[in-house]
């Protein structure tokens, strides 16, 4: 599936490399990636691409979040669809 | 490609605004197991409701993980059990307890259906079903009652008004040792809806498929969020499309869960239900809304106004975001289930008449109210009759859940725990009523019933 990456938290060095090693382990592919410091919060979009990957989700959401709680901020991965249909008509 | 702010928007709705579906609700028929035996009648049940619903939590997990999005309840709701019981011998309760071991072998926490239609008389199994709901709800942990006593067409049985007055004191006093939970489980209806997926008051009516998918969203975090954003100065109809907008973006959720639910359970998709849901969780209140739009507190005057603009604006934003609405669609004002309502109602500003003027404007009555231990069930008719009459001329669907709490009083508080919350004890009027009530018969059906 095709799936929303969400990275939002206070900036520190290596973000971006923690994320996007884990994403590489797991064989999942980026397709997309925009990040940007607003008030001063680093926000990071990744469009993401799972089929490849042998992982369950529930198992790729579970490491990820390790590294969420390594780097002190919150990452969330969701289906593409739910944006779409939100903001989508 | 969305765009950032969009998906920041959307994050931030589930992160921080408490966005969730409130309920997956299964409606199972239970029209194929009707027979005059009692024990093959609650084997069929039980094999149909196990077997239809035996994946329904774990798919809903799977949604969950999958679209980032809390799934809260699973549930389930089966044909009125009066309907499916009406020929059979013995007792009842029996049903009542294969109900609610089927919910426990399925994993979901509640199981609608244990109920009656009895908007215009009784058939004997209905009689039957009625006076076992006290003894039926003392046994069970996770089943949910409900009895139609009105409808615009029929008008309202005054009979069934004041039997269910003795009902709900009953069911009280059965699980006064349980917090009095009985009546929180039990609605009484006028114009009952066949598709609702919320809960006490969800049945799978006789109008409906085979297996069904509805479900209900939530929200109320997101619509005070979005009245707060757009300042203290902006008029009303501005308010009015900040909500619809709101509105639009929840239900377009709930529709895709929906829809992702019922194809992975081969079930038939009903209804998105637009219900604006609350819970005790702080910023998850429809009372907080009304106060966001200006009124001071939730009860005071001008509440009547704002909620019907609330909810008028809810529908008017979801009805194009789903391909099929239904249910109750309509905020909902449950006092223990809502922090805003349990607030105003324990500093006075909030009372059981302002409830009653509140539901002729939204879904869907006077819903999880305490009163004291010591009402007269003739008092509780009198409030039913009330409401049904509400129901019943403004054509809509009104409802009683309302709980006596056994060896308490006014300023008193009655905790349920969990998502009944907690209920402080309202006063109600006590001057008497029971002759208008004790007089039974039916009142006939309004005028504009005749519509052909």
């Amino acid at each position: 599936m095709k799936a929303i990456l969400t990275v939002v938290g206070n900036d520190k060095v290596g973000i971006i490399a923690k994320v996007s090693v884990k994403l590489a382990e797991m064989n999942i592919n980026i397709l997309d990636i925009s990040q940007t410091i607003m008030q001063n919060i680093f926000t990071m979009i990744m469009l993401v691409d799972t089929d490849k990957s042998s992982y369950k989700i529930e198992e790729i959401s579970g490491q990820l979040e390790e590294i969420a709680k390594e780097m002190g901020v919150e990452i969330r991965l969701q289906h593409e669809g739910i944006f779409n249909s939100m903001h989508r008509i | 490609m969305l765009n950032r702010w969009e998906i920041l928007e959307t994050l931030h709705m589930f992160s921080d605004e408490n966005l969730d579906i409130r309920t997956v609700t299964m409606g199972i028929s239970l029209r194929d197991c009707s027979g005059d035996d009692i024990n093959k009648l609650c084997g069929k049940i039980y094999d149909k409701i196990t077997k239809k619903a035996g994946k329904l939590v774990s798919e809903c997990e799977k949604i969950s993980a999958e679209y980032g999005i809390p799934i809260i309840n699973k549930r389930i709701s089966v044909t009125p059990i009066a309907l499916v019981a009406d020929g059979c011998e013995g007792d009842f309760t029996k049903i009542a307890r294969t109900l609610d071991r089927a919910a426990k072998n399925t994993g979901v926490n509640f199981i609608g259906g244990y109920s009656a239609l009895v908007h215009k008389g009784f058939t004997p199994g209905d009689k039957k079903l009625i006076s076992s709901i006290p003894q039926a709800l003392a046994e069970t942990e996770r089943l949910c009652s409900s009895v139609n006593v009105g409808s615009t067409k029929a008008g309202i049985n005054m009979d069934a008004v004041r039997i269910m007055g003795n009902i709900i004191c009953d069911a009280s006093v059965r699980t006064k040792d349980k917090g009095c939970i009985g009546p929180a489980k039990l609605v009484v209806f006028c114009n009952a809806v066949e598709d609702n997926p919320f809960m006490a008051g969800a049945f799978h009516g006789i109008g409906e498929g085979e297996c069904v998918i509805n479900v209900g969203v939530s929200g109320p975090g997101v619509v005070q969020n979005a009245i707060k954003k757009l300042g203290k100065d902006a008029p009303l109809n501005e308010v009015a499309e900040v909500i619809k907008k709101t509105a639009f973006k929840i239900t377009r959720m709930g529709q895709l869960v929906a829809g992702e639910a019922s194809k992975r359970l081969g079930a038939e998709f009903g209804i998105v239900d637009l219900s604006l849901a609350p819970t005790p969780a702080v910023g998850d209140s429809v009372a907080y809304i009304l106060e966001e739009m200006g009124i001071g507190t939730c009860g005071t005057h001008g509440t009547t106004a704002a909620l019907a603009m609330l909810n008028d604006a809810v529908k008017k934003g979801g009805i194009m975001a789903s391909s099929s609405v239904g249910g109750l669609s309509g905020a909902f004002i449950p006092v223990s289930e809502d922090a805003g309502m349990i607030a105003a109602a324990k500093c006075g500003a909030l009372s059981v008449e302002k409830l009653e003027a509140m539901t002729s404007v939204c879904s869907v009555g006077l819903d999880m109210i305490v009163v004291p231990g010591d009402t007269s069930p003739e008092v509780i008719s009198a409030i039913i009759a009330d409401e049904a009459a509400i129901g019943m001329v403004n054509c809509k669907t009104t409802a009683v859940r309302i709980i006596p709490a056994i060896g308490k009083k006014v300023g008193e508080v009655l905790e349920f725990g969990g998502l009944l919350g907690s209920g402080p004890i309202m006063p109600l009027n006590t001057f008497a009523s029971g002759d208008f009530v004790n007089r039974g018969g039916r009142i006939p059906a309004p005028l504009h019933s005749l519509k052909n």
